[in-house]
């Protein structure tokens, strides 16, 4: 059964229709890659499904409950946790408060600040420095780790790679194939394909607000994704 | 009364004003609310004081533990059912709405308690001194709310720095929507953060009306130097309200030494020419506002 079932959303970014009708699934344990251009509305997808922007029509269930236009700190509470697009760091928290405010629901589950430390060790030895005094690079593992900290079944994954040099990039995606092993359930929303269709088991492309294509990466096509990505 | 001694009453007298600015600059560090009505809620407090100390025959100073609850619950209450409606829409609605709990708590006190001045009496401490030699004295009573100033300061710094409210509090003022996102529920965050405004607040009002006396009107003088001590000190920064309380309170004795009716206004001068020199205030904090 699907962990994630989104039917026939639709939802505005301000007074601008970003999504129409878009339905997408994710299965526990898989890594579902949204990936399309600029404005195609996947960024307004993610932050409807973290509850940030209402459900204008259609379903969101989790867990087979329909939980679309509930709080976002109540879907946190259900284990739903966005990692946001450019990091967004607390700046007057320093490393280990933006990790604990990631764990502010107390939501039990295997992450803690120890593992964390131990998956990223240097947001271990900068622990008292200000967030936002890392580097880009370390601010994303900082926000993964903000992200994990709240113990996630879904982890919605915005533009990791974002501003991001492509070695770093590269170790990002390691890390977010070990969180896949955990079983922990990814979607991850990337401009950027190469990186991402390597960790994905399946790809949604969004094209307009509208799902241009969906498979296996396997079985798809770089013409057919090129297609569906920028429109041919 | 000599110069020296003019300054001393004047640093007593900001330990007063801290207790006065620091809610109000709490609840516009973390939401960005003005409240207009900070003032009125002081007197409020005390009124409920006077209330409290006639019913039960209670000292005011024990009173404080009835109505300090009290106005935390309102705080609460006022802002789950009213404020929290405004959020998002700019600073002007909730600057309306504020200002309207003003007019309503000024006229509520008006038609219950009348235009009578009031004053909380608890038994002595208000007058008794302690001479310090020289010629010079400090009122028990300054004393202990100068101290009582700094307790609350480095509680509330303890709170903020510690806890995990406080990071909620932090990092919901850096950025509300990714605190949100964090599993920050802002609604009842806001509404704590109101709750303990006013039971600061609370506290002040009872002090002041130890003090001297207050009537139902007295509530606006009270916001003006709140802001006054906020705005000189530095948003944010909560030492910075407590040396913005002592700069206006030596400026008010200060002045008022050189004419007694001069006090307010110097204590207006000071803030316009901090105003001037320094617009974000002696100890702004890295903070972006916005």
């Amino acid at each position: 059964m699907s962990l994630l079932a989104v039917r026939d959303l639709s939802a505005f970014y301000g007074d601008f229709q970003a999504l129409f009708g878009v339905s997408l699934e994710a299965t526990e344990g898989e890594t579902v890659a949204v990936i399309g251009a600029n404005g195609a509305g996947k960024t307004t997808f993610l932050r409807t499904v973290a509850g940030a922007q209402p459900v204008a029509r259609g379903a969101v269930r989790f867990g087979g409950e329909s939980v679309g236009g509930r709080p976002p700190h109540a879907l946190v509470d259900l284990g739903i946790v966005l990692v946001p697009e450019g990091r967004k760091i607390f700046p007057s928290l320093s490393v280990r408060e933006n990790l604990q405010i990631g764990a502010f629901r107390r939501r039990a589950g295997p992450w803690t600040l120890e593992r964390v430390y131990r998956l990223f060790p240097i947001l271990g030895e900068r622990r008292d420095q200000p967030g936002t005094n890392l580097s880009g690079g370390e601010q994303q593992m900082l926000a993964i780790g903000r992200g994990l900290m709240a113990n996630p079944r879904l982890l919605l994954v915005d533009e990791i790679s974002l501003g991001l040099a492509p070695v770093i990039v590269k170790q990002l995606y390691e890390v977010l194939a070990g969180i896949r092993r955990e079983g922990t359930t990814l979607l991850v929303v990337e401009q950027d394909v190469s990186q991402v269709l390597t960790v994905a088991d399946h790809v949604y492309c969004f094209r307009k607000g509208t799902v241009s294509l969906a498979g296996a990466p396997s079985r798809l096509s770089r013409a057919e994704i090129s297609a569906a990505y920028f429109g041919a | 009364m000599g110069w020296l001694d003019a300054v001393v009453q004047g640093i007593l007298l900001g330990g007063l004003y801290a207790l006065f600015a620091t809610g109000l600059s709490l609840i516009f560090g973390v939401m960005r609310l003005v409240n207009l009505a900070h003032g009125d809620f002081s007197i409020l407090a005390a009124f409920l004081a006077v209330v409290a100390v006639r019913a039960l025959d209670l000292n005011p100073l024990l009173a404080l533990l009835l109505v300090v609850p009290v106005m935390a619950a309102v705080g609460y209450g006022l802002q789950r059912l009213v404020l929290n409606r405004l959020l998002g829409r700019g600073i002007l609605p909730a600057v309306l709405v504020t200002f309207g709990f003003s007019v309503i708590i000024q006229n509520g006190l008006l038609q219950t308690f009348s235009a009578d001045s009031q004053r909380l009496n608890p038994g002595g401490i208000e007058t008794a001194s302690l001479a310090l030699g020289g010629g010079l004295a400090v009122g028990w009573f300054s004393l202990l709310t100068f101290a009582l100033a700094v307790v609350l300061l480095v509680a509330l710094q303890l709170l903020i720095g510690r806890t995990a409210i406080g990071r909620a509090f932090r990092a919901t003022s850096d950025d509300g929507e990714t605190a949100e996102l964090m599993g920050i529920d802002n609604r009842r965050l806001y509404g704590l953060a109101m709750g303990l405004s006013l039971a600061v607040v609370a506290i002040a009002g009872i002090v002041l009306g130890i003090r001297t006396t207050f009537t139902f009107a007295s509530g606006p003088d009270r916001l003006l130097f709140a802001f006054e001590a906020v705005i000189i000190g530095g948003l944010g920064s909560l030492w910075g309200t407590l040396v913005g309380g002592v700069i206006l309170g030596v400026a008010q004795t200060v002045g008022a030494k050189l004419s007694p009716g001069w006090g307010v206004l110097t204590g207006h001068l000071v803030f316009l020419t901090v105003l001037l020199l320094r617009p974000s205030g002696l100890f702004t904090t890295s903070r972006r506002v916005d």
